[in-house]
């Protein structure tokens, strides 16, 4: 670590405050950055990771603090500003414009001109320079639709080191690539390291962060936790600092992992062969009453695929659903409400709720799916239905005519798993209720499903948080590459052991 | 003989291969040469129907004089359409402009001052629905209804009737036949001509044209990229204003009046002429030179229209078919490169 003390930061963020209605977002967040170096920004979900690099790359504007970039005050109020001063950023999602070509993208704003006129020769000459430095031979003038996800994320850096970028920031970008990719990624990242680029790099991925990163500054819940060399933070070290309080918090809930069930009667629901094609293959599933099945997996796994062949909201081409030991089809999400099945998406905005509906219409919304249309629901009972489950969730504010657009991710939540609830299930789908919201929320969630299964309802649990699906689920199906590979009994297995089994389970071993 | 087997089978492969990666980058250009194809067609279909009666240098000279004012209308259109944008406006802006023009005129203003206000008018409106677009978040297809209405009653405050133009200059604009043995061109046509000309230099050879193209591949990615996107988003709809203005003089020039009612529904004949033309209406594909394709398609059915002497209503309907067959194309197409991924 030579960078220490040697090199002057090149990016010094101090004091950064950004509130949202309702959020602080960042609480006086202090972070530094140093040329030729890799450095990790570390957080669950909800710790204000993508808001502090949006504050760094202009997107979101800061409240309070100051921004040091290369010694000058800095204050960024669009994407260009930031670029202007250095600092380039390669997202999630690739921001790219498909319908060019990679050159183009390369060199887009910056293209070699003989007076206003674009030089289409030399822009493709010299996007094919910033390729071929990062070890990229694609051709300039193809287009970039034409380019796998991780290609485009180096056509990407490429633009970036058009830009003469000083500063990289890469927010989760090997989320979507595979192993040789990520390899691909990571060689370009430390060539440019070398150059003595700073880089700043997301991920979630613990592995790759030990393996490319020099110096981690942990966050939790929009504050600061520290900063530190990565020689001097073990692994289980860090996990403890990102996850600090949830462990206090979550520790004093009771697993229900434990719970024995009852699987001798016939199960709530029970998928056979349920497939369709190009997007998952055929797999079984039963869920029995008052049970908690797991569903565990990467993103992309097909645990989302799965559920929504089951839900009706896509068909299935192949396999046969019974219901309490009966055949049953189900052609459409309402037809699934009126089976008593009710699934709760992982796309809260798009998927879930209404924004611009208030609370108790939000609520009331999926009664009113099961009872049709035509038929009037009684206001007393709404009312009665809104606010009991206001409380029982502790949705905040506790006040049913207020904007659900307005809420944090987390009372949002609640709000949805309200409108299921009251729709009276068999059988709840949570599809990622935990992701992205604070820890609080996150506890009165785990705590209500825990409760409710216990009364008998089957929920089928899908979370990115291993920690969480071993706590709450009695069942753990596990899924890799859109295939189910297998099941395990949460009291058989512990979190090393899952990881492992996700990881590692060979092909043809599986149930 | 294996060894040739093999190497046909290779040639045959990297054959298909620089097939297909051509395919690959030009596929923004197959809706364009599909409306190429289907003029060629038209064309032939014509000549053949009418006994070579159709393909002569009067018809194919009237059809560039007839339709320069669309022509004009189009590549304005073109240029917003590409951001994914629409502006419902260039009909009555062209009515309002051609009306003032023949206004100013007939109280007796110089030329010099009245071709600039008829163009400038027209950019005006343009600047005024581009900033409700990009500054108070309006949808473009309410922003330039706005403006649609706006400028059809600046039209009736100008005037209720019809102005007759008798100013020279701008007859001369109509009447002057530059001929090359039986073909001619008007000043109007060489006007739209130099329009496309321009658009299209300033669409593929400029940083501001690439920009057109980037926000209409994604706004979001164009923003994040540090490019001008609010500039630029303003910029497309004052151009199109600009367009209609100069569609207007062209039209007054053409018919030798304004009318207030001039142009009621042609802006959805110039977004049939770029749609035609092979310019994604979600924006990011698509050429100028295919929307003067479109113009001439769409001209063309008419031509053939009156000569077979059939109901003007026969128009409407094959142009309809087209359009629809187009998006079915253009969908086809957008479904392809993302399947591709």
């Amino acid at each position: 670590m030579t960078a220490d003390t040697v090199v002057p930061p090149i990016v010094e963020m101090t004091g950064i405050t950004i509130r949202f209605p309702g959020v602080l977002a960042l609480d006086k967040v202090d972070f530094t950055l140093r040329p030729g170096e890799v450095h990790a920004l570390m957080g669950e979900n909800g710790a204000g990771k993508s808001t502090l690099i949006k504050a760094l790359t202009g997107v979101y504007t800061i409240d309070e603090g100051t921004i040091v970039v290369d010694g000058r005050q800095q204050s960024f109020s669009t994407a260009g500003d930031a670029q202007a001063a250095g600092i380039s950023t390669v997202y999630q999602e690739v921001n790219l414009c498909e319908n060019l070509t990679v050159g183009e993208n390369v060199m887009l704003g910056h293209e070699p001109r003989r007076g206003s006129v674009i030089d289409w020769r030399r822009t493709h000459a010299e996007a094919r320079k910033h390729l071929v430095s990062l070890g990229l031979a694609i051709d300039p003038r193809s287009s970039l639709a034409s380019h796998s996800i991780a290609i485009q994320q180096l056509v990407a850096i490429s633009r970036a080191m058009v830009l003469e970028a000083k500063v990289l920031v890469l927010d989760e970008p090997t989320s979507s690539l595979d192993r040789g990719e990520v390899e691909l990624l990571f060689r370009v990242v430390r060539d440019l390291r070398d150059r003595g680029v700073a880089i700043l790099f997301v991920s979630h991925f613990l592995d790759q962060v030990y393996e490319i990163a020099d110096r981690i500054t942990v966050l939790r819940n929009g504050a600061l936790v520290g900063e530190y060399p990565i020689a001097e933070l073990p692994r289980d070290a860090l996990v403890t600092k990102m996850i600090g309080r949830e462990l206090e918090d979550l520790a004093t809930l009771s697993s229900s992992a434990h719970r024995e069930i009852d699987r001798s009667g016939a199960p709530v629901v029970k998928a056979t062969g349920l497939g369709k094609r190009g997007i998952l293959e055929p797999a079984d599933l039963e869920v029995y009453p008052g049970e908690v099945v797991g569903l565990a997996g990467l993103l992309g796994s097909g645990r989302t695929e799965l559920v929504r062949l089951l839900y009706g909201a896509d068909r299935a081409d192949e396999g046969e659903i019974e219901l309490h030991g009966a055949p049953a089809k189900i052609h459409s999400p309402l037809h699934a409400i009126g089976r008593r099945i009710s699934f709760s998406s992982e796309n809260r905005r798009e998927e879930g709720v209404v924004s611009d509906l208030t609370v108790a219409e939000n609520i009331v919304l999926g009664m009113q799916a099961r009872q049709g249309w035509a038929r009037r629901l009684r206001r007393s009972e709404k009312d009665a239905v809104v606010t009991g489950w206001i409380e029982a969730l502790g949705v905040r504010p506790a006040n049913p005519n207020a904007l659900v657009g307005n809420l944090s991710g987390g009372n949002q939540q609640k709000v949805l798993l309200a409108r299921w609830l009251a729709t009276a299930p068999e059988l709840l789908v949570l599809d990622e209720p935990t992701r992205g919201i604070d820890v609080g929320a996150k506890a009165d969630i785990q705590k209500k499903v825990s409760e409710l299964s216990a009364d008998g309802l089957s929920v089928i649990f899908i979370s990115s948080e291993l920690e969480e699906v071993l706590r709450l689920a009695q069942r753990i199906v596990v899924m890799r590459d859109r295939r189910k590979i297998g099941e395990l009994e949460s009291a058989s297995t512990d979190l090393d052991g899952l990881i492992d089994y996700i990881a590692n389970e060979g092909e043809g071993s599986a149930a | 003989m294996t060894a040739t087997a093999v190497r046909d089978e290779t040639t045959k492969e990297s054959r298909t291969m620089k097939v297909e990666s051509f395919l690959g980058r030009h596929a923004a250009l197959m809706p364009t040469f599909a409306a190429l194809a289907i003029l060629l067609l038209l064309f032939a279909g014509a000549e053949a129907f009418l006994r070579g009666d159709f393909i002569t240098p009067r018809n194919i000279s009237a059809l560039l004089l007839d339709n320069a004012y669309l022509l004009v209308l189009a590549v304005g259109m073109t240029f917003v359409i590409l951001t994914g944008g629409i502006d419902l406006s260039v009909g009555s802006v062209m009515a309002f402009t051609g009306i003032l023009g023949a206004k100013l005129l007939a109280d007796g203003l110089p030329v010099v001052i009245a071709v600039p206000a008829i163009i400038l008018g027209g950019a005006l409106i343009g600047l005024v629905i581009g900033v409700l677009v990009q500054y108070f978040n309006v949808q473009p297809f309410i922003a330039s209804l706005a403006g649609l209405f706006l400028a059809r009653g600046l039209a009736f405050v100008v005037s209720l009737s019809s102005i007759k133009v008798e100013e020279p200059a701008i007859l001369w604009l109509q009447s002057t036949r530059i001929t090359v043995g039986s073909w001619y061109i008007t000043p109007t046509g060489i006007i739209a001509l130099l329009a496309v000309a321009v658009a299209a230099f300033v669409l593929h050879l400029t940083r501001f044209g690439r920009t057109v193209y980037a926000i209409g591949g994604s706004e979001s990615s164009a923003r994040l990229m540090g490019l001008n996107v609010a500039r630029t988003k303003v910029a497309v709809y004052v151009i199109s204003g600009l367009c209609a203005g100069l569609a207007g003089l062209i039209l007054t020039a053409y018919s030798g009046a304004g009318y207030p009612r001039n142009g009621i529904g042609t802006e959805l004949d110039a977004i049939a002429a770029v749609v035609i033309g092979g310019t994604l209406l979600t924006g990011g594909r698509g050429y100028v030179v295919g929307s003067m394709v479109g113009v001439f398609v769409y001209g063309t059915i008419k031509t053939i229209i009156s000569f077979m002497g059939a109901e003007q209503s026969w128009m409407q309907i094959i142009v309809g078919a087209l359009l629809l067959l187009f998006i079915v194309v253009q969908r086809a197409i957008v479904a392809r490169s993302e399947g591709r991924r």
